[in-house]
């Protein structure tokens, strides 16, 4: 077979599909051949989402772990836009910021938990606030790349037109480094999709991440956890599909002809 | 396109005005001397091409008198005015690559004219794009354009707002051969329905020839002006006539190039 | 920015003030914090005087350097295991289109799971402990290398290979003296990268599945005794292991052999 023959169009559900029915037939077999009584086989794991799905508490923990990442990726967009933009547009500012956020960036989020339980007790806030530290460095950073690789000769056309700096911040800044900020954006919503799952883990009592933690907690029902984490993976590509349809608009689709 | 002759007039207002300047860029504490003693007048609605090998200072004459760059020393005048800052009145065109990319080509012609009201603005836009030749795009975006169709948008946009002065920085470098000689005519003709004052940078002497009232001749750096040549043949310039090349060739000779390849 | 801004931004950024501001800012923001610290009324949060304290605390009884080891060795393991095993596989499944077309749903189901959520199976399999906490730092490494190593040999570009056949090469020295020196550099990004990401799974898991280590000092300062001094001591720790971790792998870009595809910048 010639590896650099143009594949066809059968080809493309072919190979996942072969790929995905091995690895599915292996963890099949697995399970038998080690006579584990614990771990699930994938006929387990159908047979408890099935469970999850009827039961409506899953649609609940669906929804509020969609809610936390709703409100604390928000925030973070909020603020973290803005901040970034400044801190690209005055690299001044970004000299003297750049060393503390270095320095609060490789602290995970998870590490934060004690101190966010002294700020807001156990509960929704505490992950919240977790999830906002995941989303808010990721987000200023793209703004500031975005920012700094501005081609110069717009900045100098919009400032050939007359426009003040504001001006020139709003209509030609801002779009030229928009498509960078959406993909921070949406890398961004991956890792708050991350954080939310390990915070549920600790600090809360409902969400995806709890149910996980949950499954085995009460019961060793390893088929539940595995098919939470499954769920976990499913809806995060989701969100994250959602998100590169953005990346599609036309008026911001020029900045992406090169994505794969 | 309209054939009119058009002389330049011995008697033209000064438009622009350069008085001894000279450039030195530092970096890294070594001092590099760009530009040298330049003077130089442009009339009212004259078109004059900066000519000279590449990287010999011309752009950075032609941004110093748009007004991106400080001289070290001399000063540079427009309309009596010291130019101090780059201005709507006097619009750089890049090469294409400086269409927005994020906007239509109405938005992008439309760009510097917030100031007016909407149904102004948009008699405008529909004004300059048939003048260059870009209807029926008018909602599609640059990257969907041809490299020659998104020059004559950015001309449409620099006209859109009625400058007194073009500035063009090799404009047409970027684009194969046969569509420069296209987009060369479309300057002319735009050229002569607005006049303009145009002043035009390249390395190509027939590109210069062609085009200019006059033609500056630098040298390599440190720049200096080494010729002022007049080019006296009325418009449309037949390239094969005797008194064309004849100018071109001087050209050639003052370059201090071979004439045979 | 004004019009001389191009020829003012060549001055010298190393003057004495201009690098004095980043600590000024920093102080600034100490100060505020000790104020904060002394007006709340549960006095649970350090200050800052505090938790420098607590770090001298940590290296008195010798627990710094225990933990700090043993968060390293968790990553260093765990790190380079799948790093052995990412890298390979994902440059052979980046080559061949028919791999990637295979694999790629898989993958991309597996991306948006924190590695977190294999707790349970961690501690099924391995019990708590070291091997856990390295299993999931492996998790948290894998696909991200993976990803890293598909994309680089998807990105070599195709002139280089053609160049190479061109010129006869066999398969073996395409991939030695074509293919590899074409990889490493986005290689090494994508290193850098997850090694920050090992570095913040690594914390977490040491909260959750074992006895020891800086995330574990974390969890345990608080829970014996409400030692907060202890515990922002540790965050501290974190963020500047991390830090350096970071440094590390960057001047590990700049050694002079794998620079060649920085030459735009």
């Amino acid at each position: 077979m010639n590896s650099l023959a143009e594949p066809r169009k059968w080809e493309k559900l072919f190979w996942p599909l072969l790929a995905t029915g091995l690895l599915l037939a292996l963890w099949h077999y697995s399970v038998i051949w080690t006579a584990t009584k614990i771990f699930p086989s994938p006929r387990d794991v159908e047979k408890g989402l099935a469970e999850l799905l009827l039961h409506h508490v899953l649609w609940g923990d669906i929804r509020d772990s969609l809610r936390r990442v709703a409100i604390g990726f928000g925030a973070a967009v909020f603020l973290g836009i803005p901040l970034g933009l400044t801190l690209g547009w005055y690299p001044a500012a970004n000299q003297v910021v750049n060393p503390v956020m270095q320095i609060l960036r490789p602290i995970s989020p998870i590490a934060w938990i004690p101190v966010a339980i002294i700020f807001f007790g156990i509960g929704d806030s505490a992950a919240i606030f977790l999830i906002f530290l995941g989303a808010f460095f990721p987000i200023v950073v793209a703004c500031i790349n975005g920012v700094s690789n501005v081609p110069s000769v717009y900045r100098r056309a919009g400032r050939n037109f007359g426009l003040t700096p504001p001006q020139l911040l709003a209509k030609v800044v801002f779009p030229a480094a928009l498509p960078q900020i959406l993909v921070g954006l949406r890398i961004a919503l991956g890792i708050a999709w991350l954080v939310v799952v390990a915070a549920e883990m600790i600090a809360v009592d409902s969400g995806l991440g709890y149910l996980v933690i949950d499954s085995r907690n009460s019961g060793k029902r390893y088929d539940l956890v595995v098919a939470a984490i499954l769920l976990i993976g499913v809806i995060g590509l989701v969100l994250d599909f959602g998100f590169r349809r953005l990346e599609k608009i036309r008026s911001v689709r020029w900045g992406f002809r090169n994505e794969s | 396109m309209s054939v009119k002759e058009s002389f330049v007039s011995p008697v033209l207002k000064t438009k622009l005005s350069v008085e001894n300047v000279s450039m030195t860029f530092k970096r890294d504490g070594n001092s590099t001397p760009v530009l040298e003693n330049i003077n130089l007048e442009v009339g009212d609605g004259e078109f004059v091409c900066l000519l000279g090998p590449s990287g010999c200072g011309k752009t950075t004459l032609l941004n110093a008198m748009a007004g991106f760059l400080s001289p070290t020393s001399g000063e540079i005048h427009v309309g009596g005015e010291s130019v101090r800052g780059p201005d709507p009145r006097r619009i750089f065109v890049f090469q294409e690559r400086g269409v927005f990319p994020w906007l239509t080509v109405e938005g992008n012609i439309g760009f510097g004219l917030f100031k007016l009201p909407r149904g102004e603005r948009e008699e405008r836009i529909a004004h300059y794009i048939k003048m260059v030749g870009l209807q029926g795009f008018e909602k599609a975006y640059p990257p969907e354009l041809s490299g020659g169709m998104k020059q004559r948008l950015e001309v449409a946009r620099a006209l859109a707002v009625n400058p007194d002065m073009l500035f063009l920085d090799e404009p047409f470098g970027a684009l194969d051969s046969i569509t420069r000689l296209v987009m060369r005519r479309e300057l002319l003709r735009i050229w002569e329905a607005e006049r303009k004052t145009i002043i035009f940078v390249t390395h190509d002497i027939d590109e210069a020839v062609q085009l200019a009232d006059r033609v500056v001749v630098m040298s390599a750096r440190p720049a200096t002006i080494q010729q002022i040549v007049d080019i006296d043949i009325p418009h449309p310039r037949d390239i094969s006539s005797a008194r064309y090349l004849e100018l071109r060739d001087g050209i050639f000779k003052q370059i201090g190039l071979a004439h045979q390849v | 920015m004004s019009t001389t801004e191009k020829n003012a931004a060549r001055k010298p950024a190393t003057s004495l003030g201009v690098r004095l501001r980043p600590l000024l800012f920093i102080g600034v923001l100490l100060i505020l914090w000790a104020i904060a610290a002394r007006r709340q009324s549960t006095h649970l949060l350090p200050g800052p005087w505090e938790v420098v304290g607590g770090i001298a605390e940590l290296v008195r009884h010798g627990l710094l350097l225990k933990y700090v080891v043993a968060s390293l060795f968790r990553v260093t393991w765990g790190f380079l295991l799948a790093a052995a095993l990412a890298i390979p596989l994902g440059l052979g499944i980046g080559w061949y289109r028919r791999a990637e077309m295979a694999f790629n749903p898989i993958i991309q189901i597996l991306r948006p799971i924190s590695p977190l959520a294999w707790i349970p199976i961690a501690i099924l399999w391995f019990g708590v402990g070291d091997l856990a906490a390295i299993f999931l730092i492996f998790l948290g490494s894998f696909l991200p290398l993976l990803l890293t190593a598909i994309n680089a040999a998807q990105s070599v570009p195709a002139v280089y290979v053609n160049a190479g056949r061109n010129f006869g090469m066999s398969p073996l020295r395409l991939v030695y003296q074509v293919f590899y020196p074409a990889v490493v550099p986005q290689l090494i990004v994508g290193l850098r990268i997850t090694l920050g990401v090992a570095w913040l799974v690594v914390v977490a898991a040491e909260m959750i599945a074992v006895n020891s280590g800086l995330g574990f000092l974390i969890v345990d300062a608080r829970n014996a005794g409400n030692r907060y001094d202890l515990v922002v001591a540790g965050m501290v720790i974190i963020g500047i292991i991390g830090l350096l971790l970071d440094m590390g792998m960057r001047s590990l870009e700049k050694v002079r052999s794998f620079r060649w595809s920085y030459s735009e910048d």
